[in-house]
């Protein structure tokens, strides 16, 4: 693929879009030819799309905060609460709509914030291979790496006060080694590169050869990953939520909703299998999808899958 | 020897993450919440008793001070007091750690042999039932959490169809054999008292389940993915045009070589399951570690959480040891120092 975006562009402006329409219709090509992919991007699309508007599509979007009906609690699914209500009374379908939000919103800032940082990371570390600074970043990282990611998530949020920011605190904390490990090894395998050797012959700036030649054929692993990614940060959020870590209540979270629920659970069911169903069938989603994109983005052809 | 040079390598490293590991719990512990004598005694106490305690604890001393300080006590074992159970935190997690240790192995037991039994079955038939059986769970496996299936097992096996206990590692009525190792499964056989064994083992299927469910799926597809691409290999056919039987090369020749991908992952799919036990053990009522560590994460019991990180993370990078020399003994290019 084109190293250069940008001189390409210079050079062949007119049929930019063209070619731009025709990138995208082969990658759709690509993606849509595993039929467990497109479901992924259906399921992601339905989760983001309920997240955005749970108020207008949850039937009671008062039931998301403070609200306490004692006459309909505890009730089994039925017309009126598709999947029940807790035992304050409050409709389970708006809860779960309304806990995507955070979900949502922490998968978004966690990657936002620790992916930039361990690419830059990474990158330094293996341009520098044999440098000083190579030793200090990578070994650093196998420190972090050295504990289970839940665990340190989980002891970082404890001495914090609990809630959501601190939750996305501690799993931001400990995402970043991840991606440091992953550009790592590409960069110190790009670093003898000929590519790499011209830009240096040329006198290219650290900047330019970091970010203008490395980074660019580092993109599709990293893109893989945090496709990936989002799924496991939503994971580790409702596992936080549900030692009572993240999102306190009366706001909502579908970890919370588990843990609340399974205190009555032979006879009140819905409580915690609905919202464990939510959480199944969003890491599927994004599972689903973050293989799509694996597919999508694969030099050639693959091998057996 | 190069192997003996391999492993000097790889445990000089791991000292250098332990030591590091032990500066960010000390960080943790010490330098995030605040002030930790204010904390330990509680927002009604008086001044001159936190005064007390920042003396008694060295915190009136420089931070560097402090670690080292901290780092001897670590070293002979003398973890502080706990907060909440008001004991040596040394003494509450001998109690606690057999039980997670128990639960842990029998799940790591169960990952490692089912999934190269799967994982073999499926790359030998190839595109049937069995196959497929082992992609679908692949999948949804990832999907699952495993406090998610912990409560599903719970609900199945507690309310719906109770053929199994699952709550705690005992049955009321069984009494416990004497404590050797901590771990009852062990401590009954050494004792002869089978009535205990079986009990026991029957306490641990489910919860061991819940934990080994996901990776177990995943490694089966990786050892899968790796047999089916060693098949094709030259001296795969090589072995078979000299009429070495099949069962021969499936074990021998082609068995090992594909177990190292998966081997690799095993090592950190076993200390994300040290971590799940976090929350399984809490579901399933299992007085282990991580309970222990849980209530102490709830009440901000500092000394407790640190022990408990530091516990898990040598048991981690011990696993990653083994790991490594399981891979190089499987691996002849890293056992003989070649180019990997």
């Amino acid at each position: 693929m084109n190293t250069n975006p940008l001189t390409n562009s210079e050079i062949i402006l007119p049929s930019v879009s063209y070619r731009l329409k025709e990138g995208m219709r082969k990658n759709w090509y690509k993606f849509s030819r595993n039929k467990l992919s497109v479901i992924g991007l259906g399921i992601v699309l339905a989760v983001v799309l309920t997240a955005v508007f749970a108020p207008l599509l949850s039937p009671y979007p008062l039931h998301a905060e403070k609200f306490v009906d004692y006459q309909n609690a505890n009730l089994p699914p039925s017309g009126h609460y598709f999947f029940g209500t807790d035992v304050f009374g409050r409709d389970i379908v708006t809860r779960i709509f309304f806990s995507l939000r955070g979900a949502l919103v922490m998968a978004i800032l966690v990657l936002s914030i620790s992916v930039p940082v361990g690419v830059f990371l990474g990158l330094v570390a293996g341009y520098f291979k044999g440098h000083w600074i190579e030793t200090v970043i990578m070994r650093v990282t196998d420190i972090f790496l050295a504990v289970p990611p839940l665990l340190l998530a989980l002891a970082i949020a404890a001495v914090l006060e609990p809630n959501l920011t601190n939750a996305m605190i501690a799993v931001t904390i400990m995402w970043w080694p991840w991606y440091t490990r992953l550009v790592y090894g590409m960069a110190s395998s790009f670093k003898n590169e000929y590519f790499v050797i011209g830009a240096e012959l040329i006198g290219a700036s650290k900047g330019h050869i970091l970010f203008r030649e490395i980074l660019p054929n580092c993109l599709s692993p990293i893109f893989t990953k945090m496709a990936l990614d989002v799924g496991w940060v939503i994971l580790i959020g409702a596992s936080l939520s549900f030692v009572g870590l993240g999102e306190q209540p009366p706001t909502p979270a579908l970890g919370q909703m588990v843990a609340d629920g399974s205190r009555y659970m032979p006879d009140s069911w819905w409580m915690t299998i609905f919202p464990s169903l939510a959480i199944v069938i969003i890491i599927l989603g994004f599972n689903l999808l973050g293989d799509g994109v694996r597919d999508m983005l694969a030099k050639g052809e693959k091998g057996n899958e | 020897m190069k192997l003996r040079s391999y492993i000097f390598k790889r445990l000089l490293l791991s000292l250098f993450v332990l030591i590091g590991l032990s500066m960010v719990i000390f960080v943790i512990s010490r330098v995030v919440p605040g002030d930790p004598a204010r904390m330990a005694l509680g927002p009604r106490a008086p001044q001159f008793a936190v005064e007390a305690m920042r003396q008694d604890m060295h915190l009136d001393k420089p931070l560097v001070a402090q670690y080292l300080y901290w780092v001897k006590g670590v070293a002979v074992w003398d973890l502080g007091e706990s907060l909440t159970t008001r004991r040596p935190v040394t003494k509450d997690v001998q109690d606690f750690l057999p039980a997670t240790l128990e639960l842990a192995l029998v799940a790591a037991f169960l990952v490692v042999t089912l999934s190269i039994l799967f994982g073999t079955l499926a790359a030998r038939y190839r595109d049937k039932w069995i196959d497929t059986l082992v992609r679908v769970f692949s999948y949804t496996g990832v999907a699952v959490p495993s406090f998610v299936l912990a409560v599903l097992f719970l609900l199945l096996f507690g309310y719906i169809w109770p053929v199994i206990p699952v709550l705690g590692r005992l049955s009321p009525h069984v009494l416990p054999p004497p404590t050797i190792t901590g771990l009852i499964t062990v401590d009954s056989l050494l004792s002869g008292n089978l009535t205990a064994f079986w009990d026991a083992l029957k306490h641990l299927i489910v919860p061991a389940f819940a934990l080994a469910m996901g990776p177990l799926f995943q490694e089966a597809r990786i050892v899968r993915t790796a047999m089916t691409d060693n098949m094709g290999k030259d001296y795969l056919a090589a072995a078979k045009g000299y009429g070495i039987p099949n069962r021969v090369i499936m074990t021998k020749y082609l068995l090992k070589p594909s177990l190292i991908p998966a081997v690799s992952v095993m090592g950190l799919d076993i200390a994300s399951l040290m971590s799940n036990a976090f929350l399984v053990e809490v579901i399933f009522n299992w007085p282990g570690i991580s309970r222990y560590g849980m209530n102490a994460m709830l009440r901000k019991d500092l000394n407790s959480i640190s022990a408990v990180i530091i516990i898990f993370g040598l048991i981690f990078v011990i696993v990653n040891i083994l790991v490594d020399f399981v891979v190089a003994y499987l691996d002849p290019r890293i056992r003989l120092g070649g180019k990997t």
